[in-house]
């Protein structure tokens, strides 16, 4: 199936995407690496919000070239998400619905998926200049010093994304794999 | 014997600094087209289609390929006869700085591995010299993305494990990778010499156009049977199954102990970029 969504979504919307269906989404999305997780995580920890508001809010593990004169962002392609199962339960926790990288999640991410009704869509992996051809704008959010790593705010349009694990768990990169394997090498 | 200014190897590592981050090698593209053509699996044959247009939109607006710019690689090969006028090992950072910078690249290098600050500029460049003969030297940048740098891994096998047990280590490595290091994947491998030695070989094989086979008939049929069980895997592009889990294995092989059989695999994405100069 392929959906259109946009940010915030609604429950109902998120709850009926399944593992391999196409979305294309657009309105608000937040930028985060490791870096800038590690730091949400400390606010919490010091009993501080986190510097963008997170219930209901979508993050895209990216970290992009720099911008040309007239451009908005550079090259953005999603980074590998396991770097981010570490923190992303706890984000969940505070709201996060909408987690956009690429490659496994672990199943305390998973579990945590489940729990909060959140999913994770897959960006096409080293095509940094197709994923950036969606996003409109780009402003500094906090954590200038993290460069690259700093927190965005993109407003992206029809962004081409798949779903890679739905709320209820389920997972592409082990369903796509299965079934090709059923189907064609048998 | 030639004299080689320090500056001019600065400016041509900039500018191939640059020129290797804004396309793929021709090899890569081609390999890439023909993984299309040759995939059964509808996703991933549409996969194959939109890194196709990723390629060309990078190149009408001027944009990396992908967003990881990578650590700069840089090989080179230099002429006992040549001789350098200035620093060459601050020439090639220069060169690293310049071509980051004004090439709008992405800065992705940390001072140091447990307290990381950004250097800022992507140096320091991770350096190779190799001495040849005559008054030449060519400069090769790689820069390497490390989504796929992170899959890789060495091992130190017993002599008795063989032929078998390097083919089980490359399939196991690429296996435990899966979709992390954006497949359809290059494969380094390096067997024989030290520790160190498989490692550099592997990420040396990397350099190798991926349609040229190796010219051991020994071990282009290993790189051949491995292509074949690596792409019976299922893994496919992103990892969202399919046939294209890899585009090549690349295989270099030296002198090792009687003791030992080091094999190490060095995975790389499919925007596996070099350029190359001479001087």
């Amino acid at each position: 199936m392929e959906y259109r969504i946009s940010v915030p979504a609604s429950e109902e919307e998120l709850k009926k995407l399944r593992a391999g269906d196409s979305v294309l989404l657009s309105g608000t999305v937040y930028t985060a690496r490791d870096a800038a997780h590690k730091r949400i995580c400390e606010c919490f920890d010091n009993g501080e919000p986190a510097p963008f508001e997170l219930k209901g809010s979508a993050i895209y593990y990216v970290g992009p070239t720099p911008e040309h004169d007239g451009c908005c962002i550079g090259s953005a392609g999603p980074t590998t998400s396991g770097r981010m199962d570490a923190y992303a339960p706890r984000l969940l926790d505070a709201g996060l619905k909408i987690m956009i990288g690429k490659g496994n999640r672990s199943d305390e991410v998973v579990n945590s998926m489940i729990k909060n009704g959140a999913v994770y869509l897959a960006a096409i992996g080293g095509a940094g200049a197709l994923m950036a051809a969606s996003i409109e704008q780009a402003e500094l959010v906090c954590w200038e010093d993290l460069g690259c790593e700093a927190v965005r705010r993109l407003t992206v349009k029809d962004m081409p994304l798949t779903v890679a694990i739905d709320s209820q768990g389920n997972d592409l990169y082990k369903l796509g794999r299965e079934q090709y394997l059923k189907e064609v090498e048998k | 014997m030639k004299n080689i200014d320090s500056k001019v190897i600065e400016d041509t590592v900039a500018r191939l600094c640059i020129e290797a981050n804004l396309r793929l090698p021709p090899d890569v593209i081609n390999a890439i087209e023909s993984a299309e053509k040759a995939e059964p699996w509808d996703g991933a044959k549409r996969i194959l289609s939109l890194l196709g247009d990723n390629v060309r939109i990078a190149s009408e607006k001027t944009l990396p390929v992908c967003q990881d710019t990578g650590m700069a690689c840089v090989f080179v090969e230099l002429g006992q006869d040549v001789h350098i006028d200035g620093d060459f090992e601050e020439a090639v950072n220069n060169g690293v700085r310049r071509g980051y910078g004004e090439g709008y690249l992405r800065k992705s290098v940390v001072c140091d591995p447990l307290r990381r600050v950004n250097t800022g500029d992507n140096t320091p460049a991770l350096l190779t010299v190799k001495l040849t003969r005559g008054d030449k030297m060519r400069i090769t940048v790689m820069p390497k993305g490390f989504g796929s740098e992170n899959m890789s891994a060495l091992k130190m096998l017993k002599p008795a494990d063989g032929f078998e047990g390097v083919k089980n280590f490359v399939l196991e490595t690429v296996e435990k990778a899966g979709a992390n290091p954006c497949p359809p994947i290059i494969v380094g491998v390096g067997i024989g010499g030290s520790f160190d030695k498989a490692a550099y070989l592997a990420k040396h094989a990397l350099l190798r156009p991926v349609d040229e086979p190796n010219p051991d008939e020994y071990y282009a049929a290993l790189e051949s049977e491995l292509m074949d069980k690596i792409n019976a895997l299922g893994i496919g592009p992103q990892g969202f199954g399919g046939k294209t889990t890899a585009l090549a294995v690349l295989i270099e092989a030296m002198p090792t102990h009687v003791a030992g059989l080091p094999v190490a695999v060095n995975i790389s994405c499919h925007a596996t970029r070099r350029a190359s100069a001479s001087l």
